[in-house]
């Protein structure tokens, strides 16, 4: 939303150098470095957010009459002005505190995160390394009206660190399969070795930010007992951790023989789970043998899809995916070739104040005067320019980041039908197990019938596997029940997600577009003045 | 556009002249066509003269001529007229492959009749002979000339030159002058400054408009990437958005082409105008040292005429049969210091009145060069914002469906 602010820039070649700006509509008069106005409140409705094409903006200039005081020292005051731009565009937090679809904050169920104030802390103990290591925690303060938080206006403040959030992120995996769940920001290993702390920590604490607050528009998620407990329960983060997948394997390395046997009793709540390892380590290497590419659920041909539906979705979200992804790269180009513009309209801009400085300095004919005097008004459109360019760009990065966003919901999409392939393949690999089992049970009675009076032992097999059967069925029954549970996630989360897509890419679309035409027509004001400035030499020209 | 005037009245008016029409003298270059092959592919001009003056052969003459005859044409004019600011010429050519592109030819052509018309109406430089010959002489004529200046010297006053460099230095060592002599009129060592100076700045603003049109195509090449890739993505939305997309990306290629438009207008209009001046610039920097040599002589010959004086009348007082001899030499001396005094004073005359005319028309120059800059610019951002506007009721269609 961009609110314009009208101001009438009162200017004629003597007040050139001390530029008085006048606010016609609060009679206010404005010295030195002006903050833009706000545009991203987000608590304003979206009213329609384009200007009125009859009414062409006039310019606002900031700092104008610094620059030309900064006339004696000319590359200090291109600083100055970027820079309280730079202030004004960054000093508002960019990332909305409500995505379009979710609640205005006078509704009832609103839920505000922000993430602050870094601090270093001391790893207790059990560490083997000597000395110990440090890690960072956040504060994290929850603003909520959410009943699942106590009722209205509660709010609350614990202390995380990224490792928490990992597990945060790890448990929600495993709950909401089939939902299209914000990605974690990354490890970032790496990055944290080479960069700057106080960068490295900054850039962490900005995108776990804007993560949980992800989280909390998901209209899912938002209510998951996961995510309430780590913004509510004071100390330390009170759900299982993530085992890394080592141990896992040790521990259902020592289960395997039993499980080879056909003793350990399946529990059935795991075929809940993918067989992720550690406690189903059979299972596991069984599916992984038959899904090989896990990618979009395009599974080998072991795993039947007769669903239809899904993957004619699953073709077109990937398709979408890759001209996204094309279309975010044309972006960043677009972006970096309006800042270079920008950049070099400065320059040109600098270097013809140093010509105006030089001739003014060295006039010996009038003429030379007269020139300086036009190398002048150039060198303002110049400067004038480059920094509305400046802006231009300040504003298009942040409309065309959601294409940006977009590609990291796709990731999530795909996580999602992932969880679904992986449920089918559980499915069939149960199912499989019970085909074998009753041709087992089958030699065995056949082969018993042949003995009279009965073959004890085999009886007795016959009956144990009679029992895993029954265990395997029930199973079969949870592993379906999943199954359909994600595909009605995914279903419902794709109807949620387009209706957001359609609305999120039209206003970007929109901003995007209202954007450029602003700053194009502001352009054109300073353009249009510097020909009228300039336009003497061509109607009495030779 | 560069300010010359076409039509202009002559300093001086030939009593002869027939016609009651103003004297007139106009010139254009046109018509660039590429001949021969390979390296020694070149490219020609033709040369339409219109005038009235009665020295020319008619009211109108064409030639076929090609850029090393303009700079045959520079090269006499900068040796007969010294202390005039010669207009300057555009580059030897660039780099091969750019050579023939339509853009340098296209910028070479302007510069030359730019040039050939400063020279036209310069009140001197219009009555040079080699002006005449330049504008009327055939082909062959025209490189008979030419090749007659392209040996290792140059001209036959180059290497003159060179000698009488060489003889001053060796009688500076004689006369004990350790350093060359040099005026020290502190208004001219101001301008001399003022002269440096000057290029370094304008070579700098003239650096970054040549940038400022690369610029300009960048932007206009990424437009038309992003527009393309965004029409994909409508492809496959589908529905209203789908359509809101394409019109997006439609907007953004005529944009791009908007683009790649007026960067050829900025180089063509704002970027040549400020080489231009520049070159001027250097132009007068050549004057500078023809003025510095003429001095230079002067001094010299003011010196060896008081050492020739003491000598004859040292001879004429022992009554030597040398004193003839000596006399001559010194009246031929005291013919040719006083020519050098002349030409010196002729210079110092002309540099003052020709920097009056150079600061009055590069004023002019300038401010036309500035009005088209900024108007190309206002062009292209309203033309901008104009396709961005129009987009806006669309987009407003899209998402009320």
């Amino acid at each position: 939303m961009m609110c314009i602010e009208e101001t009438n820039l009162h200017e004629s070649r003597e007040e050139m150098e001390s530029l008085i700006l006048d606010d016609s509509s609060n009679g206010q008069s404005h010295s030195g470095a002006k903050v833009a106005p706000n545009h991203d409140d987000p608590l304003l409705s979206s009213s329609s957010s384009f200007m009125d094409p009859q009414n062409p903006n006039s310019i606002s200039i900031l700092s104008s009459h610094a620059s030309f005081n900064a006339f004696l020292d000319p590359p200090s005051y291109a600083e100055a002005i970027f820079t309280s731009f730079d202030s004004s565009s960054n000093g508002h937090d960019q990332t909305p505190l409500f995505s379009s679809s979710s609640s205005n904050p006078r509704s009832s169920d609103y839920l505000q995160i922000s993430v602050s104030d870094p601090q270093k802390e001391q790893e207790l103990s059990n560490s083997l390394v000597p000395g110990g290591t440090t890690y960072y925690t956040y504060l994290i303060t929850t603003r909520t009206s959410l009943p699942e938080f106590g009722g209205s206006g509660s709010e609350y403040s614990v202390r995380r660190r990224f490792k928490d959030v990992v597990t945060l992120s790890d448990r929600l995996s495993e709950s909401y399969r089939g939902f299209f769940i914000p990605l974690r920001p990354d490890k970032s290993v790496v990055e944290s070795q080479v960069m700057a702390k106080q960068e490295f920590v900054e850039q962490r604490r900005v995108s776990l930010e804007k993560y949980l607050r992800r989280l909390a528009a998901h209209p899912v998620i938002r209510r998951s007992e996961e995510l309430r407990v780590f913004l509510e329960a004071k100390g330390k983060l009170p759900l299982p951790k993530s085992v890394d997948v080592a141990s896992r394997v040790i521990d259902g390395a020592a289960r395997l023989p039993r499980q080879l046997l056909g003793e350990e009793a399946i529990d059935v709540n795991e075929v809940a789970q993918p067989a992720k390892g550690g406690r189903d380590l059979l299972r596991m290497f069984r599916e992984l043998k038959q899904a090989v590419s896990n990618d979009w659920g395009s599974a080998k041909p072991v795993v039947v899809e007769e669903d239809k539906w899904f993957l004619e979705k699953k073709e077109k979200l990937m398709e979408f995916e890759q001209e996204l992804s094309n279309v975010s790269q044309q972006a960043e180009s677009l972006v970096k070739a309006q800042q270079d513009m920008g950049e070099t309209m400065g320059e040109l801009g600098l270097a013809f104040v140093k010509l105006t400085k030089f001739e003014t300095e060295e006039a010996v004919f009038d003429s030379q005067r007269e020139r300086a005097g036009d190398m002048k008004n150039v060198a303002t459109a110049a400067v004038k320019s480059s920094r509305l360019y400046r802006e231009l760009n300040g504003q298009t990065v942040k409309h065309l980041e959601k294409l940006h966003e977009y590609l990291g919901i796709m990731l999530a999409v795909n996580n999602a039908f992932s969880d679904r392939s992986s449920a089918l393949l559980t499915v069939q690999t149960l199912s499989s197990d019970l085909a074998s089992l009753h041709l087992k049970i089958e030699k065995l009675e056949a082969a018993s019938a042949k003995i009279f009076g009965g073959d004890r032992s085999r009886l007795r097999r016959i009956e144990e596997l009679k029992e895993t059967v029954r265990a395997t069925e029930d199973a079969k029954i949870c592993a379906v029940r999943e199954y359909e549970r994600i595909k009605e996630n995914i279903r419902s989360e794709l109807e949620r997600h387009d209706k957001e897509r359609h609305d999120d890419f039209m206003s970007m679309l929109r901003g995007f577009v209202v954007n450029q035409a602003g700053y194009a027509e502001k352009m054109a004001n300073v353009w249009e003045t510097l020909a009228e400035e300039t336009n003497a030499y061509v109607k009495d020209g030779s | 556009m560069i300010s010359t005037n076409r039509t202009l009245s002559a300093s001086s008016q030939s009593p002869r002249s027939p016609s009651s029409q103003p004297p007139y003298l106009s010139v254009s270059v046109t018509d660039p066509v590429k001949l021969g092959n390979g390296v020694q592919a070149y490219i020609s001009y033709r040369v339409i003269t219109k005038t009235n003056f009665p020295e020319y052969q008619g009211p109108e003459k064409i030639v076929i001529r090609r850029y090393s005859d303009f700079v045959w044409l520079r090269d006499r004019l900068f040796e007969k007229y010294k202390g005039i600011f010669i207009p300057p010429l555009p580059e030897k050519s660039a780099v091969e492959k750019f050579r023939f592109s339509a853009e340098f030819i296209e910028m070479r052509r302007q510069a030359l009749d730019i040039f050939v018309n400063r020279i036209a109406s310069h009140h001197a430089l219009q009555q040079s002979e080699d002006l005449r010959t330049f504008l009327q002489a055939d082909e062959e004529t025209m490189e008979r000339l030419r090749a007659h200046e392209t040996g290792i010297f140059k001209k036959p006053s180059d290497l003159m030159q060179i000698f009488k460099d060489v003889q001053s230095k060796v009688s500076d060592v004689v006369l004990g002058k350790e350093k060359p002599v040099e005026e020290s009129d502190p208004e001219y060592e101001k301008l001399k400054h003022y002269i440096f100076e000057l290029e370094n700045h304008l070579a700098e603003a003239q650096k970054h408009a040549y940038r400022l049109v690369k610029r300009h195509r960048e932007l206009g090449q990424s437009l038309s990437d992003f527009g393309k890739a965004v029409k994909l993505l409508g492809a496959c939305e589908g529905n209203s958005l789908g359509k809101a997309f394409s019109e997006l990306g439609a907007k953004s290629e005529t944009l791009s082409v908007k683009l790649q438009k007026e960067a050829h207008q900025l180089l063509m209009n704002f970027e040549e105008p400020l080489k231009d001046y520049v070159r001027a610039v250097q132009s007068i920097k050549a004057t500078i040292t023809e003025r510095a040599n003429a001095f230079r002589r002067q001094c010299e010959l003011t010196e060896t005429i008081k050492l020739k004086e003491i000598n004859l009348n040292k001879l004429s007082l022992i009554r030597s049969d040398k004193v003839g001899e000596a006399e001559m030499e010194y009246n031929e001396l005291k013919a040719e210091s006083e020519e050098a005094t002349r030409l010196f004073e002729s210079i110092v005359r002309l540099m003052n009145e020709e920097l009056v005319q150079f600061q009055e028309r590069k004023t002019l120059d300038m401010g036309i060069a500035f009005n088209e800059f900024a108007r190309g610019q206002a062009r292209l951002a309203n033309g901008i914002a104009d396709a961005w506007r129009s987009l806006l009721p669309k987009l407003e269609a899209c998402s009320s469906t």
